[in-house]
């Protein structure tokens, strides 16, 4: 969990103005009759070695974000910049745009960004051994050798703290949270720098959670991978991230440090979703801001902000003209127009 | 860190998907009643049809529409026979009704021995053999064990409905085979690329869904030349079926794919780069594989009841071929419903055919359990 | 308003399953009172019986479990009236015309709603307050007609009237538009929609208690937020007791009053929610406590785990259940000997031996 110390270096993942549409067909000849904006116009970077926190309500595209920076959806626009070795080769490191690779290149990405998926019974075959589940990305790749595999699996197993003649077992045979671990070794198989975490936790029951979430981060200190965090959970994301991104409808309102974010919050979402937690804490006082009305639809959102129907403190301007994007303070973005005039309440 | 699970312990071996179903499968007595049913129905009515009817398909005796021979063990004074034997028959003509018929005559004794020899035949069609399950051994050409009776050409009904039993599960088998193939290949193609090859063939299906069946059947079936060989029409009569019914298959097939290609370990699978075939054949079909088995089972009986009934409206198998299709189409006639009852014989094997299949694809279906957890 | 009125005593409760790979106790000597105008928290994970004891409540302990021992006290009483019969819910015929009076009318219910629970399973013209008050939206029903049925079959208006609550109800549990939503199917709805339906169903029969089964698990925190706010409010302006079962500390502390928590079918420690958070007694409810990452804590520290998994229900350690995950098992004592249900101090009730001398 090494903080990284300097702001522009070290970057491993640089998105800009990554845009997924999913069209909206309908008809016998299903004509394409609108867009749903799942990701809208986002961007953000990930350090080396860290975790990124990407939270939002159901929805807002967070899953949708993970999925296609690691091209499972083809991104309808913008770039992915990816610091790879494998494609530099000789130990060397080079900025790519996985958006514009071709299949067999993207494939080589493959085996330096893993995926972690959310739930934990829909997540692995139900016909495969645990063996075959954790190899299976070897073999994809042709590094699966019969004798040594079988010892980098058996030592996978172990990191992840589930035993070696668990190998031979299926799926079913597991609890929830050694379901997650198996997930988790297999996506550490092929060495990967960068690993997404699509909501790993939230299918877990609180004890196991916790469990789950030391893992992830004793590996992160071992193997030193930076994580894409995905989830709905702020005080999980909060727990585990270094910096956090907070999406509303498709796009990034904010993104910060943990702690600055938490602390001095500045887009009125972000404001508003943390008074919402429920804090585990009899004696606190709790003044939340209640958010009008429902999310917004995404293939059909409002002018201006997307926020500024729930926002209590929008103006004229919100509802005209989208918010840029910007740096407000060191590390600390936001996209709102009245971001430095209001005096926000963290936690 | 976390502890192993007492559970996972104490269980010492670990069981694939498959022994799970077995394990499943093996609690429904009625299931299994009806896959034994159905293998000693298949070896006897497929394998070995010659070894167990007493007659050649073809031989014809003199007794024409006699009644069945009572299979006895108590002769007429009573005495009790370990050996089990049929009387012989008399003809006898009715004079106001101008109709022959047979009676048992209690004097004329022919025992009946099992493993005999009798009509020669080629076991498996390659080993020539003369031995038959049972038969008489008497040297009297009168001798004959009918016991269900012969049919206006005096052949023995039970030796034909064995043989005829032969054609009429294979097409059940192959054709369903057939549907198979094209049903899961077609679906499984629909479904994983989906676009404009999904349209083409969804339009296909729709369009041999919304055909009533028997009017396509009787087009493609009169198509049919009338002087190709017996084999060649059945052959041709197995594509066809298969052709009209694999649309259904196909439907569930795609409906399958298209529900497992959103699952997460197929999200997975493709994440780490793995390529059309491995998802194809590592991850989709044999997700499916479960649910295709069990509609495959619950319609075969669906095959063989449409070749009987092609049969029957005369569009199907014709003679020389014998089918149950066959053999019921000759047994139609009031005339034989009237005085030959026993030409209805055929009924009731193919009522235990499908209500063996029924019995066996509904336990299939609760072991596999293609909606379950898992 | 007197305090501490007494509604419904579940005393000694057991609930057990007979399965074929053999029995499970799901619920496994439950003893606590609910309060008029109070909150109970219910806490445990997946599998520690706190939904079955809440289905108990109301009779409607699913296939093939059974209550073996204990009862449910019902402190019945009509609106207006200051006399109070008890009824033993638990002797009550499940179907009985008695028991659906209660269920859905007098004590209503909230579950978690996956998407999956909108299933054709009721066809139209079944029994449609069945199905509600089973907590199941039918499809192909306008939300408003099934709501305004409800309605009717608990309370004594017209057709009018209870289409008129039904608005009002849907306006207050946050839906935008109450007046065209009415008339919309559930499929029209989306998920946190038609969950603050079910709860404006549950809520418009007035009911003297509400049995929550997690019902803000599946919705976001915005929207978690509006429907305990909603709730709050009815219970103060209605004087309704709630039963509220949660995995959820967050939610947990911000509604409950007394809090009980439950492991593995059993109740391990009952006390004030200020208790529980400050001073909790049993080790399972200390870990709890510290497996939670908690908002505006400082990131990167570890979080105390509870080792192990939860115990097979068919194989149940012996002595304390907890006791394999126990990080202060004494051995020799707790995995011989069961702990008793013991009262502390005032009102803190707790099931371990660290309090017994034995």
């Amino acid at each position: 969990m090494a903080a990284p110390n300097t702001r522009t270096d070290n970057i491993l993942l640089d998105v800009k103005g990554l845009k997924k549409y999913f069209p909206i067909q309908k008809g016998f000849l299903r004509r394409v009759v609108g867009y749903v904006k799942a990701v809208d116009d986002v961007t953000f970077f990930v350090r080396e070695g860290e975790t990124l926190g990407l939270v939002g309500e159901s929805g807002c595209g967070k899953t949708t974000a993970g999925r296609t920076i690691i091209r499972l959806y083809e991104p309808t626009g913008g770039q992915v910049f990816f610091k790879s070795r494998l494609m530099a080769g000789g130990g060397e490191e080079k900025l790519i745009n996985l958006a514009g690779l071709d299949r067999g290149q993207m494939k080589l990405i493959r085996r330096e960004i893993a995926m972690i998926f959310q739930d934990p019974i829909n997540s692995l075959n139900p016909r495969m051994t645990v063996g075959d589940i954790i190899a299976e990305p070897m073999v994809i790749h042709g590094q699966y050798r019969k004798d040594e595999s079988e010892a980098i699996i058996i030592n996978l197993l172990q990191r992840v703290g589930l035993r070696p003649d668990h190998l031979r077992r299926y799926p079913h045979e597991f609890s929830g949270g050694q379901r997650q671990r198996i997930g988790i070794a297999r996506a550490l198989s092929l060495n990967p720098r960068l690993v997404i975490c699509d909501e790993p936790v939230s299918a877990l029951d609180v004890s196991i959670q916790a469990q789950t979430l030391n893992l992830l981060q004793d590996l992160q200190r071992d193997f030193n991978l930076a994580y894409i965090f995905v989830a709905h959970d702020l005080s999980v994301v909060q727990h585990i991230s270094n910096r956090v991104a907070v999406m509303y409808v498709g796009k990034i309102v904010e993104m910060a440090d943990a702690e600055e974010l938490y602390l001095y919050p500045l887009h009125p979402y972000t404001e508003a979703l943390m008074s919402a937690v429920p804090k585990a804490d009899p004696k606190y006082k709790s003044d939340r801001i209640i958010m009008q009305g429902d999310v917004a639809d995404p293939s059909n959102p409002p002018s201006g902000c997307y926020f500024h129907p729930r926002c209590r403190y929008a103006v004229d301007i919100c509802s005209k003209q989208a918010p840029e994007f910007r740096e407000l303070k060191p590390d600390h973005f936001v996209a709102c127009h009245l971001a430095q005039d209001l005096k926000l309440r963290g936690i | 860190m976390a502890k192993p699970s007492p559970e996972l312990k104490k269980k010492p071996i670990s069981q694939s998907y498959w022994s799970l179903v077995w394990w499943r499968f093996k609690k429904n007595k009625l299931a299994i009643v009806g896959g034994i049913l159905l293998i000693v129905m298949y070896f006897s009515f497929v394998a070995v049809p010659e070894f167990i009817s007493p007659y050649d398909l073809e031989r014809r005796s003199e007794y024409t529409e006699a009644r069945p021979q009572t299979i006895r063990f108590v002769d007429q004074n009573g005495k009790f026979h370990l050996r089990p034997f049929v009387y012989g028959l008399e003809r006898k003509v009715d004079p106001v009704a101008r109709r022959r018929s047979y009676v048992e005559n209690p004097d004329r004794v022919y025992e009946i021995y099992f493993f005999t020899k009798g009509d020669p035949y080629k076991l498996f069609g390659l080993i020539p053999a003369d031995i038959h399950l049972f038969g008489t051994k008497s040297d009297d050409p009168a001798a004959s064990v009918f016991i269900m009776g012969t049919d206006s050409l005096g052949r023995d009904y039970f030796s034909r409905i064995m043989y005829g039993g032969r054609l009429s599960l294979m097409i059940g088998l192959i054709g369903q085979f057939l549907t198979l193939l094209l049903g899961s290949v077609l679906g499984a193609i629909s479904g994983y690329y989906g676009g404009r090859v999904d349209i083409i063939i969804q339009r296909v299906t729709e369009f041999l869904a919304a055909f009533p069946d028997i009017p396509l059947f009787m087009a493609l079936a009169a198509a049919i030349p009338a002087y190709w060989s017996p084999i060649l029409v059945y052959f041709m009569l197995t594509v066809i079926l298969a052709f009209v019914r694999w649309g259904g298959l196909a439907r569930q097939v795609r409906g399958l794919i298209l529900s497992l290609r959103e699952r997460e370990f197929v999200l997975a699978a493709k994440s780490f780069g793995a390529d059309d075939s491995r998802l194809m054949f590592r991850h989709l079909l044999p997700g499916t594989m479960s649910h295709v088995i069990v509609i495959a089972t619950l319609s075969i009986p669906g095959m063989i009841l449409a070749e009987t009934a092609l049969s029957w409206l005369g569009l199907g198998l014709r003679a020389p071929l014998t089918s149950w299709g066959v053999l019921l189409q000759e047994s139609m006639t009031v005339y034989a419903i009237r005085f030959a009852p026993w030409l209805l014989w055929t009924i009731p094997f193919l009522l235990i055919v499908i209500l063996a299949y029924n019995m066996l694809g509904d336990g299939l279906r609760d072991a596999l359990d293609p909606y379950g957890a898992r | 308003m007197t305090a501490n009125e007494l509604l419904v005593q579940i005393q000694n409760l057991r609930v057990e399953f007979d399965v074929r790979a053999g029995i499970v106790k799901a619920v496994d000597g439950v003893t606590f009172d609910i309060y008029r105008g109070q909150t109970l928290g219910v806490i445990g994970e997946s599998g520690c019986g706190k939904s079955i004891t809440a289905r108990a409540i109301l009779q409607m302990v699913p296939k093939p479990g059974k209550i073996t021992a204990g009862q449910v006290l019902y402190h019945r009483r009509a609106k207006g009236s200051t006399q109070t019969d008890v009824i033993n819910i638990s002797k009550l015929d499940p179907d009985g015309q008695l028991i659906r009076e209660i269920r859905g009318g007098e004590i209503g219910m909230i579950f978690q709603e996956p998407m999956s629970s909108l299933t054709p399973v009721y066809n139209a013209g079944s029994h449609i307050n069945e199905a509600v008050s089973l907590h199941r939206l039918m499809p192909l029903r306008k939300v408003g007609d099934q709501m305004a049925e409800t309605i009717r079959a608990h309370r004594k208006v017209t057709k009018e009237e209870s289409r008129q609550i039904a608005i009002e109800m849907l306006r207050r549990v946050g839906i935008p538009k109450p007046e065209q939503r009415v008339d919309s199917y559930p499929h029209q709805l989306s998920g946190g929609q038609r969950q603050r339906v079910m709860i404006a169903i549950a809520l418009s029969c007035q009911p003297v208690m509400l049995i929550a089964d997690e019902p803000t698990t599946a919705l976001d925190v915005s929207i978690e937020a509006q429907i305990l706010d909603i709730m709050r409010e009815m219970q103060r302006n209605e004087n309704m007791a709630i039963m509220f079962i949660t995995h959820n500390l967050g939610v947990i502390a911000e509604m409950a009053k007394e809090i009980v928590v439950m492991y593995m079918g059993k109740q391990v420690e009952r006390a004030s929610t200020v208790d529980i958070f400050y001073d909790p007694k049993h080790p399972y409810t200390r870990a709890l406590l510290q497996s939670i990452p908690k908002v505006g804590r400082k990131t990167g520290t570890r979080l105390a785990s509870i080792e192990g998994m939860v115990p097979d229900p068919f194989n149940l350690p012996t002595g304390c259940v907890f006791h394999p995950r126990c990080p202060s098992f004494m051995p020799g004592k707790c995995d011989k000997i069961a702990p008793t249900w013991k009262q502390l101090v005032g009102d803190h009730w707790v099931s371990c031996l660290l309090y017994e001398e034995v």
